[in-house]
């Protein structure tokens, strides 16, 4: 029974449901309505889970505890926290373009938010299965440097501003290489769509089933996805050491929190891309020719798969944020324009060839 | 109108100038450097002096010679044993005493071991500036542990006043040499850990590799001394050259490096934690026994004359000139610091550079900010 549940048997019922109290048009306004607050519950769940676990991983591998005292194992501290910047003031200080410095924060969250439209959560767990979604992510995720170059603008503040301009400097340069790794993987399997992109690793993952050209691709990604969420060893834009607190110094209280929730964002949407993208989305683990194995793993549920392989990318960013010291901005954008940039380039040639004479699996 | 197609002309693009401090993560203190910055391109640096300027000096002269000693411990608080010792051995010189074996053999323990914690502390500091932030816990704790053996045996962490004229203020405890040959092994462990973390790695290799290049005459020409000085193969140990203490008697290397850049300054604190550790086994193995303190009178009396004594502190040569007037208080005191020589170098060698070299470059100089202003 439970093998057989489909997700979209749920949606299915609350479409019916609703279709038979309401018109047409206010059934797909209150699904609007119902799928938007499903998804804010969903990334403020994830974002909780993700600053505590950063927080334990940080603990873990710096020889502390970590948070161990509001709450079981310190499971409230980011409630606590949360709720502390809530109270807080939203200071701004005189000289600030006050329209845009309360407008940045606003849009670097809510486009974190839109990336996550086209993702699949488990079968027929999705919210806008698109023919160009992952093109359409790759197109959003971009967008959210403009409210990093809007908050550094605004604040009238020199350290803000170079912080925003190294981020745009760097953004800019590693949406490339991002985008050129997951085009190997669209190469090979001809779509755009997400449930498409899953449903052709169903007898193996890309980063498998794609010989050398595909797992050099997701090792691209991975390391322009930490560059691109501005995370330490591509910290620059906030650059602690150097900037103070780069281009959100200046913002303080629930505004400075969106800026932090966005980079947890970032994150989960760089993962969740990665995990769809190469290691299969939903899809269990099989091994060809280990029926008992493939069998057992069928068993665990799609969601659990998904968000395995999610937080299973986001321990490596946190293993990097902690390990690695920070690259400067010439080291950094040469490590891209020099070496990922040509080498994604050559990576694509590479597997069109394969492609074309049909030789992958 | 004309010249509508041409690119801008360079002096449309303008310089800014920015206050790196006096409150900064990464000046450590409240130095503040007023940088004037095309881009992120340094093209010039003005350090600004005296936030924590305290007249140590001053305060020194109205002082007894066995007074003021508890002052110079707050200068370069990574380097208190050091700065005491260089006070006593100055006040010893006046006096012409010699000290019991036992004493100066403590005080060679404690003023290396003084050194391990302040560059282990510059350790973690430095690759923390850098932008990792794990091997900074990681130099607490192993400095929390030399620390906790100051604590035992002087009864202060940071500022101990331990080395007095004449001796040590107190023997140490009987379990002392046992704890310390532990701690040793410990310590030797970490440094594996080191390498492995950060040494190794080749972004923080490629962030000090030929960044922060001061040439060998500009480091002679500025002053600088201590492991800034011979990283740019200056030999300047004053251990070396000045012994005191019987530093003479002890078989140990002076760390010189020609890379003149900010790796070579790490690598020389790397190897200068080892030297200082063989330094405490060759004493720890044969401590003299004895008396821990010459015996010196209540007030004491320098007679007319100038004395001056150099020591090589963790951050370089400190001098300390006494002018007695014969009276029970210094004439006059001056104090030589090597963080103000080696502040010199901050402005050559960073023009011209990145902001992120600048922080490279400060935290391989390793400025303690109270030395400097005193």
């Amino acid at each position: 029974m439970i093998l057989s549940f489909q997700f979209s048997d749920i949606t299915k019922w609350i479409h019916d449901s609703l279709s038979g109290m309401m018109s047409p048009g206010w059934t797909l306004f209150s699904e609007f309505v119902l799928a938007g607050i499903a998804m804010i519950l969903l990334v403020v769940a994830l974002a909780v889970i993700l600053v505590y676990m950063e927080r334990k991983v940080a603990g873990f591998m710096q020889l502390r505890i970590g948070p161990n005292r509001v709450g079981l194992w310190g499971s409230l501290q980011v409630f606590a926290d949360v709720f502390k910047l809530l109270l807080k003031e939203s200071f701004a200080p005189n000289s600030v373009d006050k329209f845009l410095f309360n407008f940045a924060p606003i849009l670097v969250l809510a486009v974190s938010f839109m990336a996550l439209a086209p993702i699949s959560y488990g079968p027929g767990m999705q919210l806008w299965d698109a023919n160009i979604g992952i093109l359409y992510v790759t197109a959003v995720s971009s967008i959210g440097v403009i409210g990093i170059l809007m908050a550094g603008w605004s604040s009238n503040n020199k350290y803000s501003l170079l912080g925003a301009m190294r981020s745009g400097a760097q953004i800019v340069s590693y949406e490339l290489s991002a985008g050129l790794s997951i085009v190997a993987v669209i190469a090979m399997c001809g779509s755009l769509s997400v449930s498409e992109i899953i449903a052709s690793q169903a007898d193996g993952w890309w980063v498998f089933k794609g010989h050398l050209p595909i797992m050099f691709a997701f090792v691209i990604y991975v390391i322009a996805g930490t560059a691109e969420t501005n995370r330490a060893p591509f910290d620059l834009a906030e650059a602690e050491s150097e900037l103070t607190a780069g281009y959100h110094t200046e913002f303080s209280g629930m505004q400075f929190g969106m800026f932090y929730l966005t980079e947890y964002i970032n994150m989960v949407v760089i993962s969740m891309v990665a995990a769809t993208v190469f290691l299969g989305g939903w899809l269990p683990f099989h091994i060809f020719g280990f029926d008992a194995f493939n069998n057992i793993m069928d068993y665990i549920p799609s969601f659990v798969w998904f968000f395995g392989k999610v937080f299973f990318i986001i321990f490596l960013m946190m293993w990097f944020r902690w390990t690695f010291p920070r690259l400067r901005i010439d080291q950094l954008l040469k490590l891209e324009w020099k070496y990922l940039l040509p080498l994604s380039i050559i990576n694509i040639v590479i597997v069109a060839f394969i492609t074309v004479m049909g030789w992958h699996f | 109108m004309e010249n509508k197609n041409t690119a801008l002309p360079n002096d449309l693009t303008e310089e800014f100038v920015v206050n790196i401090g006096p409150q900064h993560p990464s000046t450590h203190g409240v130095l503040r450097l007023q940088a004037t910055l095309d881009g992120e391109t340094i093209k010039d640096i003005l350090p600004h002096l005296g936030y924590i300027h305290r007249g140590i000096e001053k305060m020194c002269e109205s002082l007894g010679y066995k007074q003021f000693i508890y002052l110079t411990s707050r200068m370069d608080y990574l380097s208190a044993h050091i700065n005491n010792q260089a006070c006593s051995l100055a006040i010893e010189k006046g006096l012409q005493i010699e000290i019991p074996p036992r004493a100066k053999a403590l005080r060679i323990i404690m003023a290396e071991l003084q050194r391990l914690t302040s560059h282990e502390l510059w350790w973690g500091s430095c690759a923390m500036d850098l932008g990792a932030v794990t091997p900074f816990f990681l130099a607490f704790r192993d400095r929390e542990r030399i620390l906790e053996l100051f604590e035992e045996n002087t009864g202060n962490r940071l500022t101990m006043n331990y080395i007095t004229p004449g001796g040590v203020m107190f023997d140490v405890l009987p379990s002392f040499v046992h704890k310390l040959k532990e701690l040793l092994v410990k310590v030797k462990g970490y440094l594996k850990e080191y390498d492995t973390l950060i040494t190794g790695n080749i972004i923080f290799q490629h962030r000090l590799k030929g960044v922060g290049v001061l040439p060998k005459e500009l480091a002679i020409s500025l002053g600088c001394t201590g492991p800034v000085a011979r990283a740019s193969g200056v030999s300047c140990d004053v251990r070396k050259y000045y012994p005191y203490d019987g530093y003479d008697k002890l078989d140990f290397k002076e760390v010189v490096f020609d890379g003149c850049d900010s790796w070579s300054r790490y690598l020389v604190r790397m190897e200068e934690i080892r030297q200082s550790i063989h330094i405490i086994e060759q004493l720890l193995d044969n401590l003299p026994e004895g008396e821990f303190r010459a015996k010196l009178k209540g007030i004491v009396k320098l007679p007319v004359g100038e004395y001056y004594q150099r020591v090589e502190t963790a951050r370089g040569e400190l001098g300390v000139y006494i002018v007695s007037d014969g009276g029970n208080k210094p004439y006059r005191l001056k104090l030589r610091a090597p963080n103000f020589s080696n502040l010199g170098a901050v402005r050559p060698i960073t023009i011209g550079s990145k902001i992120g070299d600048l922080m490279a470059s400060m935290a391989t100089i390793d400025l303690v900010i109270p030395d400097i202003d005193r």
